[in-house]
């Protein structure tokens, strides 16, 4: 059995998640990375995406946007800005998010932020994507 | 002497205006609870916050960054925290005196008030007011602080500010507010060097430090100013609550000041009545 670590995902309103995990899936700025127990310490930045914790073959999903992890040897810390379980998620909220932030992507102007719409469109995705999982 | 209906009808106003005031206590205390539990889930995550940033600064040394160091402007933008509404004893005055007892000339400095008393009274005084957002104080939310942070570090980017305050009231305990002035940026590394010390890690960031200087430093000041805003709200409930509470027991007071002299002119008007009987039956032996 492989080694297990503490995980906690703290945002502005609450304690998310305490527990513990033998593996954790999440996504940063620099793409999708895996962490086990006695990974080196690092802080990297998070990109919307789905947090997924591996514990005695039972997996745990939940939707992160931004924020950032702090990892140590026997401990990992996501401090989210915005997390949620998938029950928390409004899938129709999050497919009307996701055709309003194509259309903008599709008709872009001037004005349009593109780097917003894309970052409105990756929330969206994720939301939807942790919703059917 | 007042007449007896004066004193009656004096001892009615101020009943009613009792009950008013503990009707107002009972609210605030409600709210204050819940304010508190609210500011105490917070916590942890301005704590890790705060851990996380100040080990950053120990280890990446003297790094020059924009967030770090004060821009070139003179100008100086201050995020003024008060309430909406008032009754709350000395809660929104002592905010506005940080300003205006202050180090900081009146010139210098773009307001950004949220709550509306705040807001009146640093207008009537003829500073800049930059923005009024006095709306977010009646929810604050996560996002609502977002929004403005990003408003604010947008000014500071552009070079319009060189410095960011915010001025708002720390929630000690239910009896203990305390008026806070505090440096957002640059960021204040002063007392993170001595900040519990675990040196022996040796952090990596990805994608490198500076990079993840841009991205954590304005959570950090969202996580700085959104904890603000919640430990606000509940010192305002706490401030209502003590005020109405203390203007109730003065309301005590005033009415049993008026029932004795209530009595004392009934007495008085008996006396004077029966004197005058008497006087009368022995006028007419």
């Amino acid at each position: 059995m492989a080694e297990i670590f503490k995980v906690e995902i703290i945002t502005p309103d609450r304690i998310f998640y305490e527990g513990e995990a033998e593996f954790l899936e999440f996504t940063t700025t620099a793409g999708d990375i895996g962490v086990y127990a006695k990974h080196i310490p690092m802080t990297t930045v998070l990109a919307p995406g789905a947090v997924i914790i591996h514990k005695d073959d039972d997996e745990v999903v939940a939707a992160v946007h931004s924020g950032f992890a702090e990892i140590l040897g026997d401990k990992v810390t996501l401090l989210a800005e915005i997390a949620e379980w998938p029950d928390e998620i409004d899938v129709s909220r999050a497919e009307a998010a996701k055709a309003r932030a194509e259309e903008h992507i599709a008709n872009k102007t001037m004005e349009t932020d593109i780097k917003r719409a894309e970052f409105a469109l990756r929330r969206a995705l994720t939301r939807i994507d942790v919703a059917s999982k | 002497m007042a007449s007896m209906r004066d004193i009656k009808r004096r001892k009615n106003s101020v009943t009613s205006t009792q009950q008013i005031t503990k009707a107002m206590k009972l609210v605030s205390t409600v709210k204050l609870q819940k304010a508190r539990t609210r500011a105490e889930k917070t916590n942890p995550y301005t704590d890790q916050m705060y851990k996380t940033v100040s080990s950053m600064m120990r280890k990446s040394g003297n790094i020059i960054h924009p967030y770090l160091t004060a821009g070139e402007s003179e100008r100086k933008a201050v995020i003024v925290i008060t309430s909406n509404r008032g009754l709350a004893g000395g809660y929104n005055s002592n905010v506005v005196k940080l300003i205006t007892n202050g180090d900081f000339k009146k010139e210098d400095l773009d307001i950004y008030a949220l709550g509306s008393k705040g807001h009146d009274a640093l207008a009537r005084r003829g500073y800049n007011i930059k923005e009024n957002r006095s709306d977010i104080m009646d929810d604050p939310t996560y996002d609502d602080a977002m929004k403005l942070c990003r408003t604010v570090l947008d000014s500071f980017a552009k070079g319009e500010v060189g410095e960011i305050y915010l001025a708002y009231t720390h929630f000690k305990n239910t009896v203990t507010h305390i008026p806070t002035l505090i440096k957002l940026l640059p960021v204040d590394t002063t007392g993170m060097e001595e900040a519990e010390v675990d040196d022996n890690v040796m952090m990596n960031f990805e994608p490198n430090t500076e990079e993840a200087l841009d991205m954590i430093i304005p959570k950090y000041v969202t996580s700085l100013f959104y904890g603000a805003l919640v430990e606000s709200v509940a010192s305002e409930n706490g401030a209502r609550m003590q005020a109405m509470d203390s203007a109730t027991s003065n309301a005590d007071e005033i009415i049993s000041d008026l029932t004795l002299k209530f009595n004392r002119a009934r007495q008085g008007a008996i006396t004077q009545e029966l004197t005058e009987i008497i006087a009368g039956a022995n006028a007419i032996n």
